[in-house]
């Protein structure tokens, strides 16, 4: 489990590793990179640190290298749906906090296939579902019904829910789920329990061996992050970087994906005190690019357009597009958002600006025919 | 950027000498002895067919400190998986401890191993209590197998062995040293100093080297160069050789992160 691995270096060790990192050791990692090899995590904290911020050029020059070596000119975009905003945790940074006193919806069979064929229609083939943390309206029945009537629509089926046992995950595998995404929300154990209050997802190292569980039970994406804002950030990359590259060596069936939210509006009165400036941003996306080249980076559109369209190519890899973050959203509009997005484009826009910068927009790069045993 | 301790661990027992020394080939004991001496090598890899484990006076072993060294038997000889499972345990019984090199070749003119038959092999030593480090041929998924497996380490080939033609499966090694989450020991094939250095500069984690060692004229002085070698190739990589002194930083027409400087608009900022 990567909890060992975590467990041996606490974070705030974490964070003055990456700080005491020169322009010695970032030039050594660039130095590295340019011959054509991945840096190792020694050369990946040099690239997260202060000492890289006068290297951004070549990073960025190399992180574009790279990610066209092993993707390619394509993006692949996808559509996240949020099945239900129903939570019972109390995550203070979260529109859905259990606190927040916002009308509460779990969509019904009828509606979750309404939302579907909307989105279908739009030519979407790869979504992304996600959930609250509210076990019992969302139960794993519940689940695997969403999945089965999604199945009908999309090509390839990801989820963002509540973290789950192993035999949990294999049995959603079965039922045609390809890939998890757990983002960790922060890697930093005293934050964590300052931010969730109460609630599952007050566990957190349940939370922090739910890719494990994945990687166990087999999904063939297993996606990571941190949410930027909530703790020291360069303990946050530190963490991230090392549980993406354990994850992707013991499980190295699975495509590991990375994604890096920072935050953003939403219900409640919670005020991050830990920003990342846009070039601390882009600087981690490069340093994960260098670090990881075959990882997908994923980018919400809690980005803006002109950040988005910037690093598509450069690093990222993968774009969710006209995302809406309350459940039934794509049929009508409710206002119970999770969290303001930024980035308010519609699919055409987006494909034409791909196009513009010479990249291919991919909407299908998975077939229901590697799904044994969960066949339509 | 070097770790506090540069020990090489595996399963658990630390080693300073980052060079294991294969014993086939020596002229006498007394060259294969200095060449230990001088290498100051702590892993000596010895062919269970050619020792008598069952006699005090056989001649490699004599010229073994087993307090310092730890002896590596390995299974050369053997052409399947039953035939290495079953000399690795015959040894054990006789005293040889639980590490083994697992070799299983079954062509008799280049000794490539065989994947399949190491896997199988490598299954049933581990499940044995055995700590197993198989030969392989640089083959990064057959690596994760053998990791998956539980080896201790992978030792894939730099090229066929006794060749001394150096790496030439360098961007499989790449590709091994880079996922693999064992120590990996670039194994055959080693003919010069620089190739050991060359693996180490790549970041291997030790390398295994004989036949360069045993027929050489004077096998202790290039057992010490093989020895510095190692060291100069791990140093190398651990912190660079002052190529990014040189290093030229691309200058695009159209700077790729100027964005950044248009607007610093911080997106997050108070709600």
């Amino acid at each position: 489990m990567y909890t060992e691995l975590f467990d041996s270096i606490p974070f705030s060790e974490a964070i003055t590793r990456v700080l005491s990192k020169t322009k010695t050791d970032v030039e050594f990692a660039l130095d590295r990179s340019a011959s054509g090899r991945a840096v190792g995590f020694e050369d990946y904290l040099a690239l997260v640190s202060p000492a890289a911020d006068s290297y951004l050029e070549e990073m960025a020059n190399l992180s574009r290298s790279w990610t066209r070596k092993r993707f390619g000119n394509t993006v692949s975009l996808f559509m996240p749906m949020y099945l239900s905003n129903e939570c019972r945790s109390s995550c203070v940074y979260c529109g859905f906090s259990f606190e927040n006193k916002i009308p509460r919806r779990t969509l019904s069979e009828p509606e979750i296939r309404q939302e579907a064929g909307i989105l279908r229609r739009k030519g979407i083939r790869h979504l992304l579902f996600l959930t609250g943390e509210e076990y019992s309206k969302t139960n794993l029945e519940y689940i695997k019904n969403a999945v089965r009537i999604l199945r009908e629509f999309f090509d390839s089926v990801s989820m963002e829910i509540y973290p789950l046992d192993t035999q949990g995950y294999a049995d959603l595998i079965a039922e045609g789920v390809e890939g998890l995404v757990v983002y960790q929300e922060t890697y930093d154990p005293d934050a964590y329990s300052s931010y969730h209050l109460r609630g599952m997802k007050k566990n957190m190292r349940y939370r922090l061996e739910a890719p494990d569980r994945g990687g166990a039970a087999g999904f063939r994406r297993i996606g990571l992050g941190a949410l930027l804002g909530l703790a020291n950030p360069y303990g946050e990359m530190f963490k991230l970087g090392e549980h993406a590259s354990y994850i992707s060596k013991k499980y190295w069936r699975s495509t590991v994906q990375i994604s890096l939210p920072r935050m953003r509006p939403a219900e409640g009165d919670f005020h991050q005190t830990l920003p990342v400036s846009d070039r601390e941003f882009v600087r981690f996306l490069f340093a994960l690019r260098l670090f990881l080249p075959d990882s997908g980076i994923v980018q919400s559109t809690r980005e803006s357009s002109k950040m988005r369209d910037h690093l598509a190519g450069l690093a990222v890899t993968q774009l969710s597009v006209e995302s809406r973050t309350d459940p039934g959203g794509y049929s009508g509009g409710t206002e119970l958002k999770q969290f303001e997005i930024e980035d308010i484009r519609t699919i055409p826009e987006v494909f034409a600006m791909l196009r513009d910068k010479g990249l291919d927009p991919v909407f299908k790069d998975f077939d229901r025919g590697f799904l044994v045993g969960a066949e339509s | 950027m070097q770790p506090k301790s540069d020990e090489l661990v595996i399963a658990g027992r630390s080693f300073r000498s980052r060079l294991f020394l294969g014993t086939g080939k020596f002229s006498s004991g007394q060259a294969m002895e200095e060449a230990i001496r001088s290498s100051e090598t702590e892993v000596v890899t010895v062919a269970l067919r050619r020792v008598d484990l069952e006699s005090n006076s056989d001649d490699i072993l004599s010229h073994i400190d087993r307090k310092k060294i730890l002896l590596l038997p390995n299974t050369s000889g053997a052409r399947n998986a039953e035939e290495a499972v079953r000399l690795a345990r015959l040894a054990r019984e006789l005293g040889a401890g639980n590490w083994v090199k697992l070799e299983v070749t079954p062509d008799p003119v280049y000794l490539l191993p065989d994947p399949i038959e190491t896997l199988k092999a490598a299954e049933i030593l581990v499940k044995d209590g055995f700590i197993v480090l198989p030969y392989i041929n640089a083959d990064p998924i057959l690596c994760k197998h053998l990791e998956e497996a539980g080896c201790a380490t992978v030792m894939p080939l730099g090229s066929p062995i006794g060749t001394n033609q150096g790496i030439r499966t360098l961007a499989n090694l790449e590709i091994i040293i880079e996922q693999s989450r064992v120590p990996v020991v670039v194994d055959a094939g080693l003919g010069e100093p620089s190739h050991a250095a060359q693996a180490m500069e790549l970041g291997a984690d030790a390398v295994l080297v004989n036949t360069a060692i045993a027929i050489a004229k004077d096998p202790g002085k290039i057992g010490l160069a093989f020895r510095l070698a190692t060291e100069a190739g791990r140093i190398s990589h651990l912190y660079g050789s002052g190529r990014a002194a040189v290093r030229k930083s691309a200058t695009a027409s159209s700077p790729l992160t100027g964005f950044l400087e248009e607007e610093n608009r911080n997106v997050h900022g108070t709600f």
